[in-house]
């Protein structure tokens, strides 16, 4: 197997799919010649003429359009730059996409991707850092994917792109240039479908996107104490692998979540919630969330890094489940 | 001529523009060498327009700018020191480390403030102008936005209601020819931007980016108008971003040749060569020594100072603890 860099996953995983499918197409803010500021667009837009379209900054337009296009025979891939800028597509996917797909069920189908990048740690400030994974997955009729692998990265595109439903799909700046073997040829990642990361038997942390590899760190240091830390990675926001997640319980009597977007309200609080409602009588102790505090992100680096959750922070949540 | 700067206030803009010359060319030396944290969007060649502009405005104006808004911070007549010390995250900073270079606010002086969301200063001055018009104030309020900010659909809505409601407040489009990497005709239909201020029913105007006085000009009778009632002004001061975008710009997008001809034009040293008859070309290089002193001071002062402790920033919600 190739060993590839996660934003060249997903430049593979475009191109294969821009090459099997004329109706997919990509845009977004300097996409095209520049080849996104994080590169995953790179040489698309030679390649595929006409297919790769440099934008304006109109988040809330470009949105939109990506859902009447998906209406009306297209597979628009929309790249929104940072997460943070989420709130300008909100419109679309809320009382667009959300709705159309719901009362015209059957009538339309609404193919596009929507990949954008979030998370925090390299000072980029209150406004380049958030991820707002709670934002989309509340929505219903979205799916959700948030891959921290390579090989997921592109097995997780390809299924988006052809998925018949809008797909939002969560990357991370600080994953673009971690590598990881990556399979040849024409694998997709099921969406739906968590991944044992590494089992255990005595917490189960499920954790997204970064946080996963934070999860990993946290588990090796336990591990050293003799506790024995099971991390799954969710992989899908939604819909949910309850399977798993309920699975994995009913073997530690013990959970944490973590989450890189806030806490109250955040993706772990309904994460934990689930995990409430469906494996409440497998558990021995209250769920243990960990998440960013109730503020925005600061600039500085002592107090970014306080707000970040980090391998610390997560083995002393699962230290304090089994208290 | 009406709206002709003083000499005295014409040589403080000078020496402001020399501060914010310092400021960027520090700021890359420093990044260079490894010593910044996160993005930084320097705005050397275009002094003239965030110091010409609020040049033009009094203390108790307000002003809305960018993430490309060091000319606006030190135009306004913020503190080196405490400008760069938020730059470096320093608890001295503005905003004690909290915002970082795109975020600075310093309501004493009006700033408020830098914003890192494209187009979002536009209707927050337009917000402003509303605040003054139903307090019955004397003041106005100016945003200082970019060529790809001029794309989104937030500035539409701004300038219509701006227009709409004869709001005091003057849009200066800093028109740079670059929205990230995306050159300016390949994000607008029309190169004209100004003329798009006849569909908002106010006065749409050009001037000469690099030119101190012709900014100085256009906005105070800008403003003189806002002040008489009279409602919003368009000023599309035409300019070039001679360095990269931000310290994170890989290149390879802008034509060598045009960028040696806008560097030709140097906003410094036409200001320089038009004041040195009205006060001494000696009194001129004067200004401009103690200038990049005081900045390198600055430099030095704000580096030492300490960075912020988390307990003092930290968040006072009833799930603090929690995480
Ligand atoms: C809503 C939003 N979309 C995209 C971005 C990413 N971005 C930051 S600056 C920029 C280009 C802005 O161009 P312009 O307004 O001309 O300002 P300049 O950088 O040239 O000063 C882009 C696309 C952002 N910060 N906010």
């Amino acid at each position: 197997m190739p060993t590839m860099r996660y934003a060249e996953a997903l430049n593979a995983a475009l191109r294969e799919e821009m090459a099997r499918d004329e109706a997919v197409f990509v845009f977004g803010e300097d996409v095209g010649t520049y080849g996104g500021v994080f590169k995953v667009t790179k040489g698309l837009m030679e390649e595929f003429e006409g297919r790769v379209l440099d934008t304006p900054i109109s988040e809330q337009a470009l949105t939109a359009m990506a859902v009447s296009a998906a209406m009306t025979g297209t597979r628009p891939v929309l790249e929104i730059m940072y997460a943070d800028f989420m709130p300008l597509t909100l419109d679309a996917l809320i009382n667009q996409a959300s709705v159309f797909s719901y009362v015209w069920e059957g009538q339309v189908e609404m193919p596009f991707v929507l990949r954008t990048q979030g998370g925090g740690g390299v000072g980029t400030g209150a406004q380049h850092a958030k991820s707002l994974d709670g934002l989309v997955a509340q929505v219903p009729g979205l799916k959700v994917v948030a891959p921290v692998t390579p090989a997921d990265a592109k097995g997780l595109l390809k299924a988006a792109i052809r998925d018949p439903g809008p797909v939002i799909f969560l990357e991370h700046k600080l994953l673009y240039n971690t590598r990881g073997d990556v399979p040849d040829g024409d694998e997709t990642t099921e969406i739906g479908r968590a991944r044992t990361v590494r089992e255990g038997t005595d917490v189960s942390i499920f954790a997204t996107s970064r946080m996963v590899l934070e999860a990993e760190k946290a588990a090796e240091a336990l591990a050293a104490e003799g506790v024995f830390a099971e991390v799954i990675d969710l992989r899908t926001l939604r819909p949910l692998d309850l399977g798993a997640v309920v699975g994995s319980i009913s073997r530690t009597h013990h959970a944490v979540v973590v989450n890189e977007g806030w806490g109250f309200c955040g993706y772990a609080a309904e994460l934990s919630a689930t995990v409430m409602d469906h494996a409440f009588d497998q558990l021995d102790a209250p769920v243990m969330r960990v998440a960013i505090p109730d503020m925005p992100i600061p600039y500085s680096e002592p107090l970014e890094t306080q707000v970040i959750p980090d391998a610390g922070r997560i083995a002393a949540a699962a230290r304090r489940a089994l208290a | 001529m009406k709206n002709e700067p003083s000499p005295e206030a014409w040589a403080e803009m000078h020496r402001r523009m020399v501060l914010t010359r310092r400021l960027e060319e520090t700021l890359g030396e420093m990044f260079r060498s490894g010593k910044t944290r996160g993005p930084i969007h320097r705005c050397d060649g275009q002094e003239a327009v965030g110091v010409g502009a609020c040049g033009a405005l009094g203390q108790e104006d307000y002003v809305a700018t960018t993430h490309r808004g060091h000319h606006v911070y030190i135009g306004k007549g913020l503190d080196p020191r405490r400008v760069v010390a938020e730059i470096f995250g320093r608890a001295t900073g503005y905003c004690g480390g909290r915002g970082g270079h795109m975020l600075i606010g310093d309501a004493s002086t009006g700033v408020i403030g830098g914003n890192a969301i494209v187009g979002a200063g536009i209707p927050a001055a337009a917000g402003m102008a509303l605040s003054i018009k139903i307090r019955g104030e004397n003041r106005v309020a100016m945003t200082v936005f970019g060529d790809g900010a001029a794309q989104t659909g937030i500035c539409h809505e701004a300038m219509n209601m701006a227009g709409l409601w004869k709001l005091p407040v003057i849009f200066v489009l800093e028109n740079n020819r670059f929205g990230l990497t995306v050159p300016q005709d390949r994000q607008s239909a029309t190169g004209d931007l100004a003329a798009r201020a006849a569909g908002y029913g106010m006065p749409g105007e050009v001037v000469d980016g690099n030119d101190l006085v012709a900014v100085f000009r256009a906005v105070a009778s800008a403003a003189d108008r806002a002040r008489r009632g009279e409602g919003p002004t368009l000023i599309e001061a035409r300019t070039y971003r001679v360095e990269g975008f931000s310290t994170s710009d890989m290149g390879g997008y802008q034509d060598p040749d045009e960028v040696a001809e806008w560097r030709a034009r140097d906003p410094i040293r036409l200001s320089a060569s038009a004041l040195a008859p009205l006060i001494g070309a000696e009194e001129v290089a004067a200004i401009e020594a103690a200038a990049r002193e005081e900045m390198e001071r600055a430099f030095q002062q704000a580096l030492a100072d300490p960075m912020p402790d988390f307990a003092f920033h930290a968040p006072s919600s009833p799930y603090a603890e929690a995480h």
